[in-house]
């Protein structure tokens, strides 16, 4: 008989190797999946996670995989604090809109003053502060009267995608857009337009910020107090508050630090890759990045090489569809066993199998 | 025409996704088409990829076409659009409002390659737009609407209050009006093309409000079964025929024919002769279709509704032909004047007896 034996202490080898055999275990599958489709494994796999980084064309995808992956690491990384935490902010989507709103907000408001170094600045402002003002909600409800911030922050996100399309209909949209929905372009405005640093790279704004929130989530986990508190709440609540933490502090603190990065992720994204605030300027971030947070084991550079894996699998998922005739939905489907098979091979991180043998008497 | 030289083995890759080891090498024009929602839709999407088999079935070998379904739009509109002009597409279509900026943006970087885009209003060098005018198609589904509806209360599934839903709006309710003056619209905005779960809910309601006739500009058979679900209550196709609901709840229905316009193009393209240009066709040249109007609608109401069919295909009739208000009562069209192209592409108004605002 095979049984499940709980471990000792957590493994610190599976810790790390589950995303691995995640991964691995997804293309396996996916193989099969692909192989049922008519198609050829071994190709499709090779087109999903290899051409964008060596193909003929690599040269376009490369930057692509930077552009993907920013805001999804951005996100990550300031989610991961919470869910280290045990603060569940399920609703970085809606913060990353409102982000978005306020700092496109920002630009549109001084259109067509010519001050980069006061306009763009104020627009990153006013996007982390936009998301960290969405966040507070959930946040605050809970400090204050015990709800879930997991419920709260999610139905967030329904009623910033209604406040996105308000905004593009009416106050934000482009008066000379002949009525159509949408703003002006920001990209095309050069004092708020979040560009290219170096022609072709990919390397906007959004890719330092998120760059350097991943070593500055590093050092504070790693080495500051602030850091400590984080985990210990998240693994010994008790403990926590004997130590001196605040557990409605922390709360909002990590509420406050998930919403801001998320709202500035939207911000490099409408001043940027986007353009524009548009009816469905959102493609869904804020929730990819939850996967993204638990595929990184909630690690700054875990984080970021899954955000990397994640950016590819858009990319070569697109190659696939249009060079193979694959359908979108199977990569979807890809993309959600990676979560799916990470949970799974995550047992063998608490757990160990056994083999017991039957006693005969 | 610029074409790019494949490595080895994605030149086999592509051959065997179409089946064509023989023809690898030689000079294919290659057509792509970027899809808002999936090809299984059965409406939108579905129609403008019967488009692209259709160009298959007429160029045979002498074409390869690619397509990429459910892209977001946004920048990874952009990023799919680009990757297709790299991998040597000679002719791009793209198939949703969305995608204006980032067709301009990728023509922008590659000016050997055509574009064309649906439902726009930005044209370039390479970039040529073309629509279909739905609303002569709404005229008619009006002027039978008004007819069948017994609560004289009609509903309406919009999708975005932009100038086509408006339009589409519009001229639905004047034809209704116009054969019924006690009939009243209530209209719901989902806010999506696509979403069944969305428009059944839509679809619901309306139903609960007492509408026992539905009309829609969303893409999905959602709002058929919710009708038929509730019986007595008569819907449209939309984008596609969606006989599979005829000959009830399903009475008529709006369609998308593209597949005249995407052959004409390609051919252009093969013979060097395409040219940056604005279409905007409606029932006479083939773009709009009716379909068939079933038994579930009287025959006389189905005759008079068919002349306006044929009326409105050769020229004979405007949908918009005044006099017309606009909704607070000024006037739009004096008696006899036509509507210009210029204010239809731009509609931001309802006309005079429809309540409520478009949203802001």
């Amino acid at each position: 008989m095979i049984v499940l034996e709980k471990r000792e202490a957590p493994s610190r080898l599976w810790a790390w190797g589950s995303p691995v055999m995640a991964v691995l275990l997804t293309m396996v599958l996916g193989g099969l999946l692909f192989a049922a489709l008519g198609q050829n494994s071994i190709t499709v796999i090779r087109t999903i996670f290899l051409d964008p980084l060596f193909s003929e064309f690599a040269w376009f995808y490369r930057p692509q995989i930077l552009i993907k992956g920013a805001p999804l690491v951005l996100i990550a990384i300031g989610l991961s604090f919470g869910f280290r935490a045990g603060v569940w902010n399920i609703g970085a989507e809606g913060q990353y809109i409102v982000g978005a709103i306020c700092g496109a907000g920002v630009a549109l408001a001084l259109y067509p003053m010519d001050a980069r170094w006061l306009i763009f600045p104020s627009m990153v402002l006013a996007g982390a502060l936009g998301g960290w003002a969405w966040a507070m909600i959930p946040g605050l409800l809970r400090v204050r009267f015990g709800t879930n911030e997991i419920l709260v922050s999610l139905m967030l996100v329904y009623v910033a995608e209604q406040l996105l399309a308000a905004m593009a209909l009416g106050a934000m949209r482009n008066p000379e857009g002949m009525g159509f929905p949408g703003s002006r372009n920001l990209s095309q405005y050069p004092s708020a337009a979040n560009l290219e640093l170096i022609s072709g790279s990919g390397m906007h704004w959004g890719v330092v910020a998120a760059l350097i929130t991943v070593i500055f989530a590093y050092v504070t986990l790693s080495r500051h107090v602030f850091g400590f508190h984080v985990r210990l709440a998240g693994q010994a609540p008790r403990a926590a508050k004997f130590a001196g933490v605040n557990p409605a502090r922390m709360v909002l603190i990590c509420m406050g630090l998930s919403g801001a990065l998320a709202g500035a992720a939207g911000l490099f994204e409408v001043a940027g890759p986007a353009g524009q605030i548009s009816i469905d300027f959102n493609v869904g971030y804020g929730f990819t990045a939850i996967i993204v947070a638990f595929l990184g084991r909630l690690h700054p550079i875990g984080i970021m090489a899954a955000g990397a894996l994640m950016a590819l699998t858009y990319i070569g998922g697109g190659i696939a569809q249009s060079s193979l005739g694959l359908p979108a939905a199977a990569i979807n489907l890809l993309q959600g066993m990676l979560l799916f098979n990470l949970l799974a091979v995550d047992v063998f991180t608490t757990y160990r199998i056994r083999m017991l043998r039957k006693e005969v008497s | 025409m610029k074409r790019r030289t494949l490595i080895a083995s994605t030149a086999a890759v592509i051959a065997m996704g179409t089946g064509a080891f023989a023809a690898a090498h030689a000079e294919k024009t290659k057509v792509g088409f970027v899809y808002v929602g999936p090809v299984g839709d059965g409406g939108w999407t579905y129609e403008h990829d019967q488009g692209r088999l259709a160009v298959e079935a007429e160029f045979g070998d002498a074409v390869e076409t690619v397509f990429v379904e459910s892209v977001p739009e946004g920048p990874d509109a952009e990023r799919v659009i680009t990757q297709m002009a790299l991998d040597g597409a000679d002719l791009i279509f793209t198939t949703s409002f969305g995608f204006m900026d980032p067709t301009v943006n990728v023509a922008a970087k590659f000016p050997d390659v055509k574009f064309e885009h649906a439902t726009g209003y930005k044209q370039a060098d390479n970039v040529s737009v073309y629509s279909a005018r739905f609303y002569e198609g709404r005229a008619i589904q009006g002027h039978i609407a008004g007819q069948i509806t017994e609560s004289n209360i009609i509903g309406y599934i919009a999708s975005f209050p932009i100038p086509e839903v408006i339009r589409g709006i519009n001229s639905a309710y004047l034809h209704a009006k116009e054969v019924n003056p006690d009939v009243e619209f209530k209209i719901v905005w989902a806010y999506t093309w696509f979403d069944p779960a969305k428009e059944a809910e839509a679809a619901t309601v309306l139903i609960e409000q007492g509408a026992d006739v539905v009309l829609q500009h969303t893409d999905s058979t959602a709002p058929q079964a919710a009708a038929q679900a509730a019986g007595n209550v008569y819907t449209f196709g939309q984008a596609s025929d969606m006989a599979e609901y005829a000959p009830m709840p399903r009475v008529s229905s709006i369609i998308d024919d593209w597949a005249p316009y995407y052959i004409a193009r390609t051919q252009a393209v093969m013979d060097g002769t395409w040219e940056s240009t604005s279409t905007w066709d409606g029932i006479g040249p083939g773009m709009v279709g009716i379909g068939e109007i079933t038994d579930a609608v009287p025959a006389e109401v189905k005759a008079s509704a068919e002349a306006m069919r044929d009326a409105i295909a050769d020229g004979s009739y405007h949908p918009f032909t005044g006099p017309i208000n606009r909704q607070d009562g000024s006037v739009w069209l004096a008696e006899g004047e036509i509507a210009d192209d210029g204010t239809l592409a731009g509609m931001n108004f309802y006309v005079e007896g429809i309540e409520g605002e478009i949203p802001q």
